[in-house]
């Protein structure tokens, strides 16, 4: 990657992060007070005993939010600002726009993940196989949402509709799921409706590596099918779909 | 001088929408400005945005400087810089960090990006406002953030839709100061409302209406095209008046102009001096020019021809 291309990506990260954080410092208790309060929640009606559980669900939500978080930052910059029809017309492709834009995320995200982080090693014991699998399944966790919300904002014309659209899309990937819970909590019957979230998959992965679900390799093996066709299949679409250049 | 700028029958058709551009055939000078004019809706933005390599268009071609719009954006895209029309300046951002972070996606390195910073703010004269947060700057100062911003690009071609909107006259005659210098050494795409900026600083002009281009050339040539020279208006209501060459236009707000020769608007004068009526003559402006072309006022209003006397 040469110098311009490494300036392309830190332009964005500097944009929707660094500047943003220096400016605004409230911004960064926003990022983590929403998976710290459901953590503590949870605990606190589990008398502790979904301790591991919540907090692999809140690394979930914090990846997955961010993702989400991501096409409202850029539906903002397009619509209300036209940043977007300037960088179309600059050098940057809509690539290195939308992985500095997926870093400057990750940026932002860095204090709920760094807290996260000291509370998944001071109370879940893992293996480190465990612990690459978790990292794994965050990683690909991270890259369906910003493929998400990265295809969503270039299609996006009203930045009031986009705020209205990621609450949706956070309650029914990261609250409702069982991300914050087993799914054996749910009846049979509504267990299936679950699974029509992706982050249902992702939650089994990581519940089952820090030994709270006792998964078949068949089930295994279907839940990492899901989590990496979900992420493939956005970030196709997102890479051959978005509407960068209008036609 | 070589064409900077050509489009042969460009064409755009919103999908099930009306034809935005109609066969648009340009060839201007890679260097100066070129003023499009044109009523709301009639095709500018569409236009500025196919020559940015924001959008295609359906058919024909255009390239700049000899580079196609549509086959060779990557190329053309180190080369253009693009003022959108309605862009605001980022609001948690201050000036300093909106340019440099444009400079960024242009492949700047920061350390190129934050030496151009203070030159570009102090040529439109808001150095001191470097590192005041966007928001907290008044209108006119955000809209000349946005200006610096791809002043500061250095790019050879630079489209700047509407760009003084907002300005107060005097940081719009700031403006024009700068532009004008800035036209030396680049080709500068300006769209705009006001007629008088475009006569001010254009070297070409274009009148786009429904999608065409329906003139095309200096202020000079474009005056030619119209066959009367001589604009008189009429500073009072109520005056009966029927030249007997030229064109009659009546404003909504009642108020009549004649476009003329120069020796009816010599005889109307005498009448209207005769009568005690107030007036105005000059030589036609570019805002006659466009009502002559765009055949209908700015603001609704009524048109008549006519050929007799009184």
């Amino acid at each position: 990657m040469g110098r311009s291309k490494l300036s392309q990506l830190w332009a964005s990260v500097l944009i929707n992060a660094i500047y943003s954080m220096e400016n605004y410092p409230i911004t960064l208790v926003n990022t983590f007070m929403a998976p710290l309060s459901i953590l503590i929640i949870i605990t606190l009606v589990s008398h502790g005993t979904l301790l591991s559980v919540g907090l692999s669900g809140a690394l979930i939500m914090t990846m997955v939010t961010s993702g989400i978080g991501l096409q409202a930052d850029l539906s903002h910059l397009k619509n209300d600002f036209k940043v977007q029809d300037m960088v179309v017309s600059s050098p940057t492709s809509a690539f290195m726009y939308m992985l500095g834009m997926a870093v400057s995320e990750v940026i932002f995200s860095l204090p709920a993940i760094i807290i996260l982080t000291i509370l998944a090693v001071l109370f879940i014991k893992v293996t480190i196989i465990g612990a690459i699998v978790i990292f794994a399944v965050m990683a690909l966790m991270f890259s369906f949402s910003i493929a998400l919300g990265f295809f969503l904002s270039t299609y996006s014309t009203d930045i009031v509709q986009n705020y209205a659209f990621m609450g949706i899309l956070s309650i029914f990937l990261t609250t409702i799921p069982p991300v914050y819970y087993p799914i054996t909590y749910i009846p049979l019957p509504y267990r299936y409706i679950a699974y029509l979230s992706p982050t249902t998959y992702a939650a089994e992965i990581i519940q089952s590596a820090i030994g709270y679900l006792q998964l078949s390799t068949l089930t295994l093996a279907v839940d990492w099918a899901v989590v990496i066709a979900v992420a493939a299949v956005l970030l196709t679409l997102s890479i051959k779909k978005s509407r960068w250049r209008e036609s | 001088m070589k064409p900077g700028l050509v489009c042969k029958n460009l064409t755009k058709r919103y999908k099930n929408g009306p034809m935005a551009l109609d066969n648009i055939n340009i060839s201007i000078p890679s260097k100066g400005i070129f003023a499009l004019i044109g009523r709301n809706g009639a095709g500018k933005t569409t236009l500025t945005r196919i020559l940015a390599t924001e959008l295609l268009p359906s058919s024909g071609t255009a390239t700049i400087n000899g580079i196609d719009v549509v086959n060779e954006a990557g190329r053309l895209r180190e080369q253009i810089a693009i003022l959108p029309q309605e862009s605001r300046a980022v609001q948690w951002l201050t000036p300093r960090q909106s340019i440099t972070s444009y400079l960024l996606y242009c492949g700047l390195s920061l350390r190129e990006a934050d030496s151009r910073v203070l030159p570009t703010l102090e040529l439109l004269g808001i150095k001191k406002n470097e590192n005041t947060l966007n928001r907290m700057l008044s209108g006119g100062v955000k809209r000349k953030v946005l200006i610096a911003t791809v002043l500061a690009s250095g790019s050879k071609v630079l489209f700047v839709d509407e760009p003084t909107t907002g300005l107060d006259p005097i940081s719009r005659s700031e403006l024009w100061t700068v532009l004008n210098k800035l036209k030396k050494d680049r080709f500068i795409f300006l769209t705009t409302h006001y007629l008088e900026e475009a006569e001010r600083l254009a070297d070409m002009i274009g009148i786009i209406d429904e999608g065409k281009l329906v003139a095309l050339g200096t202020l000079n040539e474009l005056r030619k095209i119209v066959k009367y020279g001589y604009s008189v208006r009429i500073l009072q209501k109520g005056v009966s008046v029927r030249p007997r060459h030229g064109k009659l236009i009546v404003g909504e707000n009642g108020f009549k102009q004649i476009i003329t020769t120069e020796d009816e608007a010599d005889r109307l004068a005498k009448r209207f001096i005769r009568d005690g009526t107030r007036f105005s003559m000059n030589p036609i402006s570019l805002e006659d020019i466009f009502y002559y072309l765009v055949k209908k006022p700015i603001e609704t209003g009524e048109v008549e021809e006519d050929e007799g006397g009184w």
